[in-house]
């Protein structure tokens, strides 16, 4: 019995094989968009285990020199005489490649490769263990798949001299240290212990970013999800009669049910499987400017490459069935409440509206007032996403009431029978359209959302960059020997020389970058405070106050006035400056108070501000008389290209997803219409046969789509551009630290919609032109009631 | 009113071609009443939508009025549909997005021949007065086709062509509408070609015609 139930419900597939194809389009689109983001955040987070395991990071205590320069060989000696179990690390760049130097005999277990051991038989030639595809001139290398993206591991020895480090970077504190041990002050002056906090730093620096990326993964498969839900209405309710003399023949309601219920977790495995392949192509795609992004903007190393994780591939089947059954679960439900002798008909999805329609108006209302109470305690990510969810679902289940609303007006306005009958049958075709128009409303407001956001922040940034990188030229020098010679090089030959030196320390408990500028109108002209005190720069270089950004305000809960507790210094907060794009809090104090504090510390860095017609000469007289290498000196329009760039790079991935969900949504447009058109034409031929050519309605059907599409559109921009509020001033917030104004841009609105009115013509085309094609013998069997 | 002169057509039908139509004339003239009868499948709905501009002839000459149908392309015969002929079918076909109100006056309005005072009157005669703001999934099967008649009416066609307009009511059903439609037809002084199956419908007609087997009989 249950195979014939089977076969038969089959069979309905056979025949309606483009609501087949759409269903698993619909699942399979909406599985692959979230295990692309999946499979891009767990080669990352693989990344960055591995990054940790490599270096030690969030496992081992650190030693690290308060001034940022490396520790002494003396320094690390004298250590390890007194009984401090520590083991020093040399680390740094060569040609792009993260270079680490271990030493094996006192390296903890675990740390770098297994090849690098105190039990492994080290090689006699110099040799470096690389990760994929990274090769160092000179060296022999050895390819270690467990190394982190982008890196080479070695002897100390060997690093030390292919970087021609002077120290060492940090020293790994064992685990395992003897019970006595003097103090670490008592011992070496100048270096602090960093504890380690659990977890890989750039993990949680990342987290945001990673966080922002599933929004998106979710967003493209909830309106995925559309698509099936509709495709999935469509077919149970074409399926009615079939049910109704299934039953009338014996089969068990609950037999029918099950049969459904297999079928549609068969056919969300089946799409998850095309969903999870199609996934992996995008994040490969995706993952090379991914991999860029979080290397310019965290410094993390991330794999170029893709490798098939379990992680991502068994979330995507796994959302894959959840989002099937959830999207079936209403018409299972209404199934089990059919009664045995309902209309063996099918009815029309227009004709089931009204009661369903008042449920999801207040459901919308519902989810909206939930937004608005969230819009006000909104503080932190999770707050920050459930109002965006709550906001966009709100206006997803209202825009039918919306669209309804506009559509009337429609027709109280029309002049002429034919058009009255367009607003009124644009009605009627409402809710079998109103989960696509849902889907593209998301995906509109998305990219207005979006759009508004990465425009907003590109205008503040670049701005930003002007008032920043005020100083005409950027020089580094090699050591700090180096740095004086450099200092007394440029005296004289410039207007001023502005030395840009940083400590890491904790202020107020926080992580923080420590500045001592020097007082220069530099800083006093271009920097351009969110708040501050009368004469603050006054008050800061008489080492009174100090300025923080805004990261370390909010994050410090820091207001004027409040008080910053530095080592050494406690002093009140007098100003609090944008700092954007920096993901850690940072405090300037003056100069004199710096240097009591720091006398040791010595800038390798300096702002060199020169007429701007003189740059190329200085350029050329640093490289060929002074004797600097080209790298080291790098001018402001260099700096801004480079800082712009990593923006661009940053929000790329963004601007793809962005697109990619609304193809998605266009896509739903064009297989809802096409499921429609079957429905279409008993309700198409009565006009036909009354006097309105094909050609007409073809027009007709297709200006129907490109009006709602603009509907649509009229209602996404006031959602795009909470959304965008709700971007810049919550999410960013708490996912960066820092506020941004908010700007309009209705040049890229109108792009946006001219584009959504073009794909919904363009998706209109196609079932239109099936309809004009309908051979006559069809329509007329409209009026022979063969159909 | 209706000239039809060897009339021939033909489906492709499963691979196959079915002669539906073998060489069918016939006359009606203004004013008259024509039943056509005969077996499912002798051809009399194929007839009656070449007549209408639905379908293309294969051969001979569909003249209604001065007007060759056979000669007219696609924006012709929407326009004679619209204009000249009235279509009432089997299925009623009425628009479902318009009221009821809005579906009597729907083919009027196209043709351009609204009169309000006149689809008053329909409505009046076909007695749903009180129903005009109701949409057709309300009204009664009796009461739909009731409605197309009134539809078709409004427009004041020359030729009103119905396709077994009773096909879905009742026998008592179908002679009250079949009286009320020869009424308001007699009124307008159009020509009537309808089909059907029923003897007793026909013999309510001035005359009655036998299709067999896409022939006369």
């Amino acid at each position: 019995m249950r195979r014939q139930a089977l076969i038969a419900l089959l069979s309905y597939w056979r025949r309606n094989w483009l609501q087949f194809f759409t269903l698993l389009a619909g699942l399979a689109l909406a599985t692959a968009l979230w295990s692309g983001v999946q499979a891009i955040n767990a080669e990352a987070r693989a990344s960055y285990d591995a990054a940790a395991a490599t270096l030690g990071e969030g496992q081992y205590t650190q030693i690290t020199a308060n001034n940022g320069l490396p520790i002494a060989v003396e320094d690390y000696v004298a250590l390890r005489r007194v009984g401090w179990l520590v083991s020093p690390v040399v680390e740094g760049r060569l040609d792009g490649v993260r270079l680490i130097g271990v030493e094996p005999l006192t390296a903890p277990q675990g740390i770098g490769t297994t090849a690098l051991s105190i039990e492994a038989e080290l090689p006699s030639e110099p040799t470096l263990w690389v990760s994929s595809g990274v090769s160092v001139d000179g060296v022999t290398t050895v390819e270690t798949p467990e190394l982190a993206p982008n890196t080479a591991i070695g002897d100390i020895g060997l690093v030390s001299d292919l970087l021609g480090a002077q120290g060492i970077s940090r020293l790994l504190v064992l685990s395992d240290q003897p019970v006595r041990q003097p103090p670490l002050e008592s011992v070496v002056q100048g270096l602090n212990v960093q504890t380690p906090q659990g977890g890989s730093d750039i993990g949680r620096l990342t987290d945001s970013f990673h966080l922002n990326l599933t929004a998106f993964g979710f967003l493209s498969f909830v309106v995925g999800i559309f698509i099936v839900n509709g495709a999935v209405g469509l077919a149970f309710e074409q399926r009615r009669p079939l049910v109704r003399t299934l039953r009338a023949l014996g089969v068990p309601l609950r037999t029918v049910i099950a049969i459904m219920a297999a079928e549609m977790a068969v056919l969300s495995l089946l799409g998850g499987v095309i969903g999870v392949v199609i996934g992996y192509f995008i994040a490969a795609a995706l993952l090379p400017d991914v991999a860029a992004t979080l290397q310019g903007l965290y410094g993390a190393d991330v794999g170029g490459t893709l490798a098939i994780r379990p992680v991502w591939w068994l979330s995507g089947l796994g959302i894959a069935l959840l989002g099937g059954m959830a999207a079936s679960a209403s018409a299972l439900w209404k199934l089990s409440r059919m009664p045995l002798l309902a209309g063996a008909q099918p009815r029309a999805w227009s004709m089931q509206a009204g009661r369903g329609r008042v449920i999801q108006t207040i459901a919308g209302l519902f989810m909206l007032a939930a937004a608005g109470i969230f819009a006000l305690i909104a503080d932190g990510l999770v707050t920050g996403f459930a109002l965006l969810g709550t906001l966009l679902l709100g206006a997803a289940l209202l825009l039918p009431m919306v669209l309804n609303a506009a559509l009337a007006l429609g027709q109280r306005l029309a002049k002429g029978p034919v058009w009255e009958w367009f607003w009124a049958d644009t009605r009627q075709q409402l809710p079998g359209l109103s989960l696509a128009l849902a889907a593209l409303l998301l995906a509109m407001a998305a990219n207005i959302g979006v759009s508004t956001m990465v425009s907003s922040f590109r205008q503040t940034f670049v701005g930003f960059l002007d008032q920043r990188l005020a100083a005409e030229l950027y020089v580094t020098a090699r050591d700090e020997e180096d740095a004086v010679a450099l200092e007394q090089f440029l005296a004289g030959k410039v207007e001023s020389v502005l030395p840009i030196e940083q400590i890491d320390v904790e202020a107020n408990g926080l992580p923080a970058e420590l500045y001592g500028p020097i007082d220069d109108r530099t800083y006093r002209d271009n920097w351009r405070f969110l708040s501050q005190v009368p004469q603050m720069w006054d008050i800061v270089q008489a080492g009174e106050g100090v300025a923080i950004n805004e990261q370390l305000s909010y994050r410090g809960d820091l207001q004027l006035g409040d008080m910053l507790e530095l080592p050494g210094i406690t002093l009140p907060v007098v100003g609090i400056y944008g700092d954007y794009g920096n993901p850690i809090g940072q405090v300037i104090i003056g100069r004199e108070v710096f240097k009591e504090l720091y006398p040791d510390s010595q800038a390798l860095r300096y702002g060199v501000r020169v007429l701007p017609e003189d740059v190329a000469a200085l350029t050329d007289q640093l490289v060929s008389e002074y004797g600097l290498p080209e790298a080291n000196v790098i001018n402001q329009a260099g700096i801004k290209a480079y800082s712009l760039d990593i923006f661009e790079r940053t929000f790329t991935v963004t601007g793809a997803l962005n697109w990619l969900t609304l193809g998605v949504a266009g896509f739903a447009i064009l297989m809802s219409l096409l499921t429609l058109s079957g429905m279409r034409i008993p309700q198409l031929a009565p006009l036909w046969a009354l006097g309105l050519t094909r050609g007409r309605l073809e027009r007709l059907e297709i200006l129907r789509t490109v009006m709602l599409t603009a509907w649509t559109f009229v209602f996404a921009l006031p959602l795009g551009l909470a959304l965008a509020w709700v971007l810049l001033a919550v999410v960013n917030v708490a996912a960066f630290g820092w506020r941004l104004p908010m700007f309009v841009f209705p040049t890229s609105y109108v792009f946006l919609l001219v584009q959504a009115l073009i794909a919904a013509g363009a998706a209109a085309l196609w079932p239109a032109l099936k309809l004009g094609r309908t051979p006559t013998s069809h329509l007329l069997k409209v009026f022979a009631n063969e159909r | 009113m209706l000239k039809i002169r060897d009339l021939q057509k033909s489906y492709v039908s499963a691979g196959q071609t079915v002669q539906v139509l073998k060489g069918v004339s016939l006359d009606l003239a203004g004013a008259e009443t024509l039943a056509l009868t005969g077996e499912s499948g002798s051809g009399k709905s194929t007839l009656l939508h070449l007549a209408a501009g639905l379908d293309v002839v294969d051969a001979g000459d569909v003249f209604v009025g001065e007007t060759n149908v056979g000669k007219l392309n696609e924006a012709g015969r929407a326009h004679l549909r619209r204009d000249v002929v009235g279509v009432i079918f089997q299925q009623f076909n009425l628009i479902p997005s318009l009221t009821v109100e809005a579906n009597i006056a729907f083919h009027a309005r196209l043709a351009g021949k609204y009169d309000a005072d006149w689809c008053k009157r329909l409505a009046d005669r076909i007695g749903l007065t009180e129903q005009l703001g109701k949409y057709p999934e309300q009204l009664s099967g009796g009461q739909q086709q009731r409605v197309a008649i009134a539809r078709t009416l409004a427009a004041k066609p020359a030729l009103v062509l119905a396709d077994e307009p009773t096909g879905n009511l009742d026998e008592e059903t179908a002679a009250q509408v079949i009286a009320l439609m020869l009424e308001l037809v007699s009124e307008t002084g159009a020509a009537l070609l309808m089909v059907t199956h029923s003897s007793a419908l026909a013999a309510m007609l001035d005359r009655r015609l036998h299709l067999r087997a896409g022939q006369v009989a």
